[in-house]
């Protein structure tokens, strides 16, 4: 039976055989049924769930076993396995001994070399059309992928190997959504991102350098409990967390509202903590949940630590510099028309993967030394 | 018959590593190649960018040891452009860097390297009341009645019965080369759940001064995190409290955990001293209390020691063209004046060609290139980098505290200083040196509240922000000691831009190819003479290059001289 069809499946409604669900893994460790409902209770508080869908995460999490999930590394920094290890709900050890089965990562695995690989081929095999395959990383393209070589061969082979029968790709990060520092101009390794190379398959994009921890493990959990994917918008994020702009949520935003800015990084503004837009902060264009969510259990964000949003996760924003020059010379005086402007033709962009062509605009920009306007505006 | 083993990818490190290793008739180690397998041409994206902008794009260069390249960067910027940054930024830095290493150094003990030594499922065989006895012998840490490691074992049990394993698959398990008893392995995995769960604490103090973590923000001239302890929109006394509540916990779960844990194991291990390598040892020196200038003023001091002669110490100056060099006799680039001619930074070129043989392959040719990484040189020494390095120094120069401690570590263990030089001793090193960080952050955190008693809320210095108040054509050199060892940027800016960018960063030192002189690196010069109890699980090879903390990644085949694959076991 094909499980976990990431487009149609109803929560609970698939059951593989022989293997253990969540509540038989409770029971094994020796925790109660009260433990195993207080888990899905904090499951569904950290989905930001209604408290009338407990008895579907419930029922979900009864009869449902652990997914397998093969963890790839292309050219990339490790930011976004350190970043998910980071999570505060549901922590690390939660997610790796009671809900997936990490059974292949580069940075966690106690295999190594072909017994490594051996237990990628085994879950490729028992599991087909079954486990998750999350990527991090670019994929270098040009001479043949010798810019990233595992095992012998080129990641470009061995990704297109791991998603051939995967339920679901993940794409976690800057890299592997978009591109990112690798596939900057002039991308010296033919380096592009996941949706290049996987083009057959349910695809998430996590998008952000890295992604926020518990906005990473909420794709994970959402999968696990419902069975089905986030829903997502047309760039293929989760919607939860990048439907809005970090603008929209900014505690600054009254600052920008009343035209009241920081124009030098240590003077009276700065630490009034007035909006960064003339810092050249790219909230307003930016989707993601930083100033929501904000990073490390909600300890703060890259603005509320004083420095502008460089738009980590739109696509091509390493080339839409320099960071620290304002977005496009627009009015700011009381009203906030004109930033939202800005952000409605951000989503006009969006559509249509539009996301290269903002790039490459980008990269014009970058050459001709004319950045102050905004890519978006072309876009 | 000697046979020739393939290990690649190497789990449990950044990046992308292989190393090839020929191993003898009695299954020793006779000659190990190190090999990056990957490049990703920051330094060519660097050119023609903002100055101010390159810390962002350095910093992505590792997310492990993230923020020690935009330190790294900052640094090398201001140093150029001739910045001053204010005392604060100086003491927020030196904070920051500190809790970096000290989060570091204990998720490669627990999560990255403690494998090599832990055996995971012998833990099932565990009487947990003697690991509680164990563990109240050794630490005051109070996770530690025979309750606790019994309720842990069962859950252990649980998810082995339940036949997936995760990130467990296909370890090692049984080997005989791990020596210790059920119950200290049933201990080690405890702690490494609960170091697990705290290392996410520490990073805090990034979130709180840089906004997030990984990656936080730095800036050109100082930090953007403003103080006042009269409002709430910048630095005041509850984030300051915060700071100071993980700087507690941290010192604590080191002094209870990290180090009791390390003597422990280290002692069934004393016996395996293999993995010393090559003897010399540079540090640049880091955690300035005045300026970065003023070497003398640094915490960790800048030197060299070379053949283990702890009684010379050698100054060193990056920025003499003669004294740390690159050239790339065995790395696929090429060089315009010839690829066996060591380069200064300032004068380095960054020209990819590959080589090597089309993807997929099973053997590189090790008389011709065979590696991403440059070969660095210090006055034409291959030198170790990282924590054992900055002890020995230390040790030489006769800092107290660093002294106490390894003496401490060497008596507990009933060996003497020798043990220092092995894999074991650079493992013990880390440990070591993670509770003089600790002690750092709490220390330049006393600093910043003395600072901010004074009235003094400056944090950065933007007298030379635009770029037309800049030189038209300076070069300058920033560094600092990451967790794996000394880092070095160089930058040359013309007309307010990046005209070249170099980076020579700890892994390149350690894991570099030979030079074209044959003169082996770190990591190849450390695994010679180690001995294997079975080459088809390479467990001890592992372990040596894991204490090197490698900063690349990747996966393993065996094979014989001939290039067959020798027969695969199944493990677990």
């Amino acid at each position: 039976m094909d499980c976990i069809d990431p487009v149609s499946a109803v929560a609970g409604e698939c059951v593989m055989e022989s293997k253990p669900t969540y509540a038989e893994i409770f029971r094994q460790r020796g925790l109660s049924r009260r433990d195993f409902l207080k888990f899905c209770s904090l499951t569904t508080v950290a989905l930001g769930l209604a408290p009338s869908f407990l008895p579907k995460v419930i029922h979900a999490m009864e009869t449902q076993p652990r997914t397998p999930v093969i963890w790839l590394h292309g050219l990339e920094c490790t930011c976004c396995t350190e970043s998910f290890i980071r999570s505060s709900h549901p922590i690390m050890a939660d997610i790796v001994f009671n809900m997936i089965s990490l059974d292949y990562d580069d940075t966690l695995s106690a295999a190594a070399g072909h017994q490594l690989e051996e237990v990628r081929h085994r879950i490729m095999e028992e599991y087909k059309g079954q486990y998750i395959l999350a990527c991090e990383g670019n994929v270098p393209m040009k001479d043949d992928g010798v810019y990233c070589l595992i095992g012998g061969d080129s990641y470009k082979n061995l990704l297109t190997e791991t998603a051939k029968d995967a339920a679901a790709v993940i794409a976690w990060g800057a890299c592997a959504t978009f591109g990112c520092v690798q596939n900057a101009d002039p991308n010296p390794t033919g380096a592009v991102p996941i949706s290049e190379i996987v083009t057959d398959k349910p695809l998430v994009n996590v998008p952000g350098c890295p992604p926020i921890a518990e906005v990473m493990t909420s794709v994970i959990t959402h999968f696990h409990t419902f069975g089905t994917l986030p829903e997502l918008d047309r760039m293929k994020r989760p919607k939860a967390f990048y439907g809005t702009r970090i603008h929209d949520k900014c505690y600054r935003r009254a600052f920008y509202d009343a035209g009241m800015f920081v124009t030098d990084f240590d003077d009276e503004s700065a630490r009034k903590g007035w909006c960064l837009y003339k810092m050249g902060c790219k909230g307003p264009t930016t989707y993601n949940s930083c100033s929501k969510t904000e990073w490390n259990d909600g300890v703060s964000f890259p603005i509320g630590s004083g420095h502008p949003c460089f738009g980590c996760a739109s696509p091509g924003f390493w080339d839409n510099g320099p960071f620290y020059k304002r977005l496009a010379d627009v009015s700011f005086l009381g009203t906030d028309t004109n930033a939202d402007k800005i952000g409605a033709v951000a989503v006009g962009a969006a559509a249509a993967g539009a996301a290269a062509h903002a790039a490459v605009t980008a990269v014009k920009k970058r050459k001709t030394g004319n950045s102050d306007e905004s890519v978006q505006n072309e876009g | 018959m000697a046979k020739k083993i393939v290990v690649d990818p190497i789990p449990r490190i950044e990046g992308h590593l292989r190393i090839e290793a020929q191993v003898g008739e009695n299954n020793v180690i006779e000659d190990a190649f190190s090999t990056g397998t990957m490049w990703r041409g920051i330094e060519l994206i660097l050119k023609g960018r903002d100055p101010r902008d390159a810390w962002a794009f350095a910093e992505r260069i590792c997310g492990v040891c993230t923020t020690v390249h935009a330190l790294a960067s900052v640094r090398c910027v201001e140093d150029a452009l001739g910045i001053v940054i204010p005392d604060n930024a100086r003491i927020i830095r030196n904070l920051m860097n500190a809790t970096q290493q000290t989060q570091d150094h204990l998720v490669h003990f627990y999560h990255l390297h403690a494998l090599d030594w832990v055996d995971v499922v012998s833990a099932l065989k565990a009487d947990p009341k003697e690991t509680s006895r164990i563990a109240q012998s050794i630490s005051s840490w109070p996770k530690s009645s025979p309750g606790y490691f019994n309720d842990l074992q069962q859950r252990l049990t649980g998810f082995v019965e339940s036949g997936q394993l995760g990130i467990f698959s296909n370890g090692y398990w049984g080997h005989s080369a791990y020596k210790l008893p059920p119950e200290v392995n049933l201990l080690a995995v405890a702690h490494y759940l609960e170091a697990l769960e705290f290392q996410k604490e520490i990073v805090k103090i990034h979130t709180v001064f840089g906004g997030k973590n990984p990656h936080p923000n730095y800036l050109v001239g100082g930090m953007a995190c403003a103080i006042d302890p009269s409002r709430d929109t910048a630095i005041n006394m509850e984030t300051l409290s915060m700071v100071k509540k993980i700087i507690d916990d941290t010192m604590t779960f080191i002094d209870q955990v990290y180090i009791p844990d390390l003597i422990a194991i280290a002692g069934f291990y004393k016996d395996w001293l293999y993995g010393g390598g090559l003897g010399n040892y540079l540090c640049y020196g880091d955690f300035p209390e005045h300026s970065l200038e003023d070497t003398s003023s640094l915490l960790w001091p800048r030197g060299a020691i070379l053949n283990r002669d702890l009684s010379t110490i050698y100054d060193v100056d990056p920025r003499d063209m003669n004294q740390v060099t690159e050239e790339v006799s065995h790395s696929w680039y090429s060089y315009s004046s010839g690829d066996d001619k060591g380069l200064h930074p300032w004068e380095g070129e960054t020209t990819p060609n590959y080589t090597g043989p089309k993807p997929p392959f099973e053997h590189l040719d090790h008389e011709k290139k065979y590696s991403w990484l440059k070969t660095p040189r210090w006055n034409n020494h291959p030198m170790e980098v990282g924590p054992l390095a900055r002890v020995l120094l230390q040790y030489a120069k006769g800092d107290p505290m660093i002294k106490d401690t390894v003496n401490m570590v060497l008596g507990k263990l009933d060996v003497g200083p020798e043990a220092l030089y092995s894999t074991l001793g650079r493992t013990a090193a880390r440990g070591i040196e993670c509770r003089q960080t600790a002690g750092f952050m709490l220390h330049f955190y006393n600093e910043l509240i003395d600072n901010i008693k004074k009235g003094d809320y400056k944090t950065a210095n933007t007298e030379l922000w635009e770029p037309s108040s800049w030189p038209s054509d300076v070069k300058g050199f920033g560094y600092t000691e990451a967790p794996r060892g000394a880092l070095g940027h160089w930058v040359h800016i013309k007309n307010e831009k990046i005209e070249d960018y170099q980076i020579v960063v700890p892994s390149t030192w350690n894991a570099s190819p030979r030079d074209a002189e044959g003169k082996v690196g770190a990591y190849e010069s450390a695994l010679r003479g180690t001995p294997m109890a079975d080459p088809e699980k390479p467990l001890e090879l592992l372990r040596t290059v894991h204490s090197f903390d490698p900063c690349l990644a990747c996966a393993s085949h065996v094979f014989d001289m001939n290039g067959n694959e020798i027969t695969k076991v199944t493990i677990v």
